[in-house]
């Protein structure tokens, strides 16, 4: 498949602080791709440099094959673009806001107008179409933004934190649009913070932190890898801890209790149940956030 | 490239609302007093500065005020450069469309003061042209409080410390030759307004002097300074 954006080295610092760090990464044509990260982790940082709104520093990044700092406007020809915050223009009614941004990418207005009715619907606003933007919801205004990111016919979708403040139902609108837009060949390059979405939508991710990739794979992949099938978790005592060590059975700490990373479930438990503790144990299929959490630490982060 | 055309929708609150406020309340009420300045009616001589005034607030305050606000609580510039367009492009529109609104705002502002009788035929169109030209350098003025205005609360310093004295001052209600010759020499070096005013006021007037010339070069070096500078500095401020 061909690659779609290739960074090789790529920096970005603002003064002494490095937001990007040598970050190396490869997207392909048809992919759906996702940066994970705690906060200040250099995604968004990451996002703006592809869109060439922020230029890099120093290193590589080509887009279609191209420099973005050498050819922006080619690039940002075939890229939508879902921002973290919503930019509508309250000035405008849903139709317009469409119509308007189409102007921007020269879009004949005909054309405009016919895209701008098929993408309301295509995002299920046909009621609000003459709505103003103050009426429309959270979800609604999501939904509107990702019709307008569509409105050029991108290669490339860019979303930082697409469903973030969303409800569930908001939420899930968004996904299956996601997919579909994926399933017909276009390539999306996504942040999130909730580890379900990234393990539902992304073919790979990365994990960042500190304005470095720490780790790339599938989903299924790296939990497997840096977790294994399933987590067990007893309440966090000295007692538990010192049976724990004494059977030479490694856990993380994680705040209220212990966990144990382990492929052979029933193995585990029963060893903790005869011997360390009487109290509840409880085994749960280990998911991307544990190693999210493993890799990033539970460090809060402001 | 791609030209770019703003459709902002408008709110024409009539323009002429205010200039003739003051025009019955200068002109003609104040006026009453006045016989004339250096042998021109009072109404006719402020004439031309209430149109100088309009053509100044309508693109200075469209280029702070508004601006600001699309910059830094709509987000609507960052919309704008995800597009083809490039941040100088967007920047550019701004100072164009605030020159433009100081233009439509001027020639609204006309045939008022045509049906009051107190200006001069046709060399007062000259005014609709030379609205744009002074529109686009207060706009460029604005733009650059614009950028290095860290809050919307912030500009308030360039409008009550650039644009009141320069309403009183810029020989808009009096002749300049009035005040002492240091203060004049200030004025007509660090007022742009005081430009604006000389030249809509040998249009209006239809008597021309070479200070229209002076003017004019003055107002053509300011705005091509000051264009190059709000976009730089509007750069430096969103391309981080």
């Amino acid at each position: 498949m061909a690659v779609v954006l290739e960074a090789k080295n790529l920096e970005k610092r603002f003064k002494d602080f490095v937001a990007v760090n040598k970050i190396n990464f490869k997207v392909k044509e048809g992919e759906v791709f996702g940066f994970l990260g705690p906060n200040g982790a250099g995604k968004t940082t990451t996002m703006k440099i592809i869109q060439c709104v922020s230029p890099k520093t120093s290193g590589d990044l080509k887009v279609f094959g191209l420099d973005v700092n050498e050819h922006p406007r080619e690039i940002k020809q075939h890229m939508g673009v879902v921002p973290q915050m919503d930019n509508l223009d309250p000035d405008f009614s849903v139709i317009e806001n469409l119509v308007q941004y189409s102007r921007y990418f020269d879009i004949p207005i005909e054309e405009a107008k016919k895209r701008a009715n098929d993408l309301v619907n295509y995002v299920q606003l046909n009621d609000k179409k003459e709505s103003s933007i103050d009426k429309l919801s959270g979800g609604m205004k999501r939904r509107l933004v990702l019709a307008r990111a569509m409105i050029n016919n991108p290669k490339l979708l860019i979303l930082d934190e697409p469903t973030t403040g969303l409800d569930p139902q908001a939420r899930h609108l968004i996904w299956e649009k996601l997919k579909d837009l994926s399933s017909r060949g276009i390539t999306v390059i996504l942040t999130t913070h909730y580890m379900e979405e990234a393990a539902r939508l992304c073919d790979r991710i990365v994990i960042m932190d500190n304005g470095q990739i720490l780790v790339e794979g599938t989903p299924k992949n790296l939990i497997k890898k840096y977790v294994g099938d399933h987590i067990i978790e007893a309440e966090n005592t000295i007692e538990i801890k010192t049976c724990l060590e004494k059977n030479n059975i490694e856990y993380e700490v994680a705040n209220e209790s212990v966990e144990i990373y382990s492929e052979n479930v029933p193995h585990i438990t029963n060893l903790i149940l005869k011997k360390c503790t009487s109290s509840s144990v409880t085994a749960r299929p280990a998911t991307l956030e544990d190693v999210f959490l493993k890799l990033t630490g539970r460090k809060l982060r402001e | 490239m791609v030209t770019f055309i703003k459709t902002w929708k408008l709110n024409f609150i009539p323009p002429f609302l205010e200039p003739v406020l003051y025009l019955l309340a200068l002109g003609f009420g104040l006026g009453g007093f006045i016989e004339s300045v250096d042998g021109v009616p009072y109404a006719n001589f402020i004439a031309p500065a209430l149109v100088s005034i309009s053509v100044m607030n309508a693109s200075f305050f469209e280029c702070t005020y508004t601006s600001f606000v699309r910059m830094y609580y709509l987000k609507t510039f960052d919309a704008m450069i995800s597009t083809p367009i490039s941040i100088e492009e967007v920047i550019a529109g701004e100072l164009f469309w605030g020159a433009t609104r100081s233009t439509i705002y001027a020639t609204i502002m006309l045939p008022v003061l045509l049906i009051f009788g107190i200006i001069k035929m046709p060399s007062s169109l000259l005014i609709i042209p030379f609205a744009f030209l002074g529109g686009l350098l207060f706009s460029c003025i604005a733009m650059c409080f614009t950028a290095l205005s860290p809050t919307i609360d912030t500009l308030n310093y360039p409008s009550f410390l650039f644009i009141t004295p320069m309403f009183l001052f810029s020989g808009t209600f009096f002749p300049m030759d009035v005040l002492p010759l240091v203060v004049q020499y200030t004025a007509l070096a660090i007022l742009p307004l005081a430009h604006v005013v000389i030249i809509s006021r040998e249009l209006t007037l239809g008597v021309y002097s070479i200070s229209l010339l002076a003017s004019l070069i003055w107002i053509l070096a300011a705005t091509l300074i000051f264009f190059v500078i709000s976009i730089k500095l509007m750069k430096k401020r969103l391309i981080i």
